[in-house]
């Protein structure tokens, strides 16, 4: 198994993370989440990625062939459905704040420093 | 009995389903009695399963997919007490936070009601599950059900903020918690707690079980708020519902400390356990900076609200010394602690609640010497004020002093007198507001308003002219739970053979995997002589400070110059709580960096 996957998912989790940190724009910022959050498919379908193997599905091949790990996809799917649902609520947030404050700017809602 | 364990988790989301689904049809009044209908069925069947649980660990394998040759093939359940008695809590703090927000709240859809069902279900669950990625799931359940009520008043825009901080900082959390998830699979193969440590046990490549141990453990910082992953909760604790409040600050936080002790000694006590000094050394050093950080802003806070949020900070940093000692003693200290104290903390929001309810404010000088009238509410206020600074001999004092005798037998012993400064800063900061609110005394603060408090209105409708008995009722209730947690003496027996089962994982994977071992009750000591001398000093000191913040200033001469000397000391940790989301991103992958690159360095 090459290296190569682990580094991708590294650089999409610290490129998002410096997105998160410096944006300026909340649309922006979810944006980069979701990029974080690419960083979590790569390594956990990298981690059972097996070589040569087929899908785990046994209709149309036989039961005794190399496959990848279905338990990984299955977090995967898991993890699609869940983050889906915190980026709809982030961007129904964002839409309040926008008809709120008229700004998507992070930096402009600090109403509860100190 | 078992089957009680997944139904504690059903009941609510069906319900909740349900409610969403009939919301047409129902009356008005519907959502909200089947809402406390079923977060009592809810108390009900954890309790069931307490008292059945009781030295025992049960399992629950969904579908009956039971293990195969060691190798666990489905999802479970494992109920420890330590667990379910948590589960318990939780529903029965959502009981109470129900009926208190009955009728007054102000929320017009059963919307409210559904969240605060599914919110439950995933801290129940998140309590049960002995599945590493079925904990991750519950998490993001309470998470999310979390977020949307901390906005739940769209309308208020300090609300908006609070509910994106902490949706964004959680989530990040969550990644971070799924990558550990990918990664200690990938190492072991498994995703079921007990195989996981007994795969553990076997050794192997230590690096990816640190950064594993690393990403799972600051995931479950950042959910409990430990300094530097806490400014989070500060924005949002300080603007939800007061309902909502009294779940957050009386269980949440303290489910992100029970998932560290639970992946902990479950999973990688086997393959850390050599270095558990670190780790002990690690989470102590946290927990006292979270405890002193949290005392410390708490005093310097106007807004009521946002005060108790920086106490829930300042008692999480108490409670990761406790779980941190990784040790049978420090559990069961922890979890007489988290009962007792949630249920202080819980009251004081109630209080604060019932102002806000009767005043339609929440900032302290704006409500100096108002709420006068509001006798009944004081003094409860200024009782759970008392009992958060570990008076003996009430629940707080007794969990206190577990930790503080489990600290010293671990060779902490500086660690009593700070963790008592900061339980003094944190009454103090709640005794002066409540003096200053209730009775008017002290000078009239000069410092500027806050600005949140402008934006933060009544969240109640009706008549603000009394306070309704569903309202003062569950405050009366909460305090007589940390009374009672203090005054039964059979709890920390109880608590110490749980926490003996929690920490066992020779028991527990024996449970899992189909050969279930009894074991036997453990005793515990009593507080010794010195715990005293520390609650009577906390509480007294505590008195002093508010005393000197309220007159001080006319009585001692030397105070203005110190006072103000603290206030300078305070100014640039105050100015880091900045509201800004990519501030708190940073110190949050800081500390992630620091906590990695600590447990690398001592490891390696």
């Amino acid at each position: 198994m090459s290296v190569y996957p682990y580094i991708v998912a590294a650089w999409l989790l610290g490129a998002g993370l410096y997105g998160v940190m410096s944006s300026r724009n909340y649309v922006h910022l979810i944006i980069c989440l979701t990029v974080m959050q690419a960083s979590t498919y790569v390594l956990l379908l990298s981690v059972g990625y097996v070589s040569h193997g087929k899908a785990p599905i046994f209709a149309d091949i036989p039961t005794n062939s190399t496959v990848v790990d279905p338990v990984v996809q299955a977090l995967s799917l898991t993890d699609v459905v869940v983050e889906a649902t915190v980026v709809a609520l982030l961007l129904a947030l964002v839409v309040q704040a926008n008809k709120r404050f008229g700004t998507v700017d992070p930096n402009a809602m600090t109403r509860m420093r100190g | 009995m078992s089957q009680l364990a997944p139904l504690a988790v059903a009941v609510p989301l069906l319900g909740a389903a349900l409610l969403i689904l009939c919301q047409r049809l129902l009356p008005r009044s519907a959502p909200e009695l089947l809402a406390v209908g079923i977060a009592l069925a809810t108390t009900g069947m954890t309790t069931l399963l307490l008292v059945h649980v009781g030295h025992g660990l049960t399992v629950y394998w969904f579908g009956g997919w039971h293990p195969r040759q060691g190798v666990a093939i489905g999802i479970d359940f494992s109920v420890s007490a330590i667990g379910v008695g948590l589960a318990a809590f939780v529903s029965l703090l959502m009981v109470l936070a129900l009926i208190y927000g009955l009728r007054h709240l102000d929320v017009q859809h059963p919307y409210y009601h559904v969240l605060m069902l599914t919110f439950m279900a995933g801290m129940v669950g998140f309590c049960l599950t002995g599945d590493l990625f079925n904990m991750f799931v519950m998490f993001e359940v309470m998470s999310v059900s979390a977020v949307a009520l901390v906005g739940y008043k769209i309308g208020e825009g300090a609300a908006l903020e609070g509910g994106l901080n902490f949706a964004v900082i959680n989530t990040i959390g969550a990644f971070l918690f799924l990558l550990g998830i990918a990664l200690i699979y990938a190492h072991t193969g498994a995703l079921n707690l007990a195989q996981m440590g007994a795969s553990l046990r076997h050794g192997g490549d230590d690096r990816v079980v640190v950064i594993a141990f690393t990403l799972i453990v600051g995931a479950l910082l950042i959910k409990a708020a430990v300094v530097p992953f806490h400014f989070w909760l500060a924005d949002a604790y300080a603007v939800a519902l007061t309902p909502v409040c009294l779940l957050l600050a009386g269980a949440m936080s303290e489910l992100g400390i029970y998932g560290i002790g639970q992946v902990w000694f479950t999973a990688f006590q086997g393959a850390l356990g050599p270095h558990a000094d670190v780790v002990r050394a690690i989470f102590v050093g946290a927990g006292l900076l979270t405890a002193l950080w949290g005392g410390a802003m708490a005093l310097t806070e106007d807004h009521l609200k946002r005060l108790l949020a920086f106490v829930t900070i300042s008692f999480v940093g108490v409670f990761l010394i406790g779980m941190g000692l990784l040790s049978q003693a420090g559990v069961a200290g922890t979890a007489v602690y988290v009962l007792a104290d949630g249920f202080g903390k819980a009251l004081l929001f109630a209080c604060v609640g019932i102002v806000q309810h009767r005043l339609g404010k929440v900032g302290q000088h704006r409500l100096h010497g108002r709420a006068r009238s509001l006798a009944a509410t004081g003094v409860l206020f200024a009782a759970g004020g008392v009992l958060i600074t570990s008076m003996p001999p009430f629940g707080p004092f007794l969990g206190k002093s577990m930790i503080d005798d489990a600290a010293i037998k671990a060779g902490y012993g500086f660690v009593p007198p700070l963790v008592a400064l900061a339980s003094a800063l944190c009454g103090a900061a709640v005794l002066r507001a409540g003096a200053r609110v209730f009775c008017g005394w002290g000078e009239v603060s000069r410092d500027a308003p806050d600005l949140a408090d402008e934006d933060t209105g009544p969240e109640t409708r009706g008549s603000h002219a009394r306070t309704p008995a569903t309202m003062f009722i569950p405050a009366v209730l909460l305090l007589a739970g940390a009374v009672a947690t203090g005054v039964w003496s059979g709890l920390p027996g109880l608590a110490a053979t749980a926490a003996h089962r929690f920490t066992d994982f020779t028991g527990y994977y024996a449970a899992v995997f189909g050969t279930a071992r009894h074991l036997g009750s453990v005793g515990s000591s009593s507080p010794e002589w010195f715990d005293y001398l520390y609650g009577a000093a906390a509480t007294g000191l505590a008195i002093v400070l508010a005393g000197l913040e309220l007159w001080g200033e006319r009585v001692v001469p030397g105070w203005r110059p110190a006072r103000a000397a603290g206030a300078a000391a305070i100014r640039p940790v105050r100015s880091l709580h900045s509201g800004r989301v990519g501030d708190y991103t940073a110190a949050l992958a800081l500390g992630i960096g620091v906590f990695g690159a600590l447990l690398a360095a001592t490891l390696a």
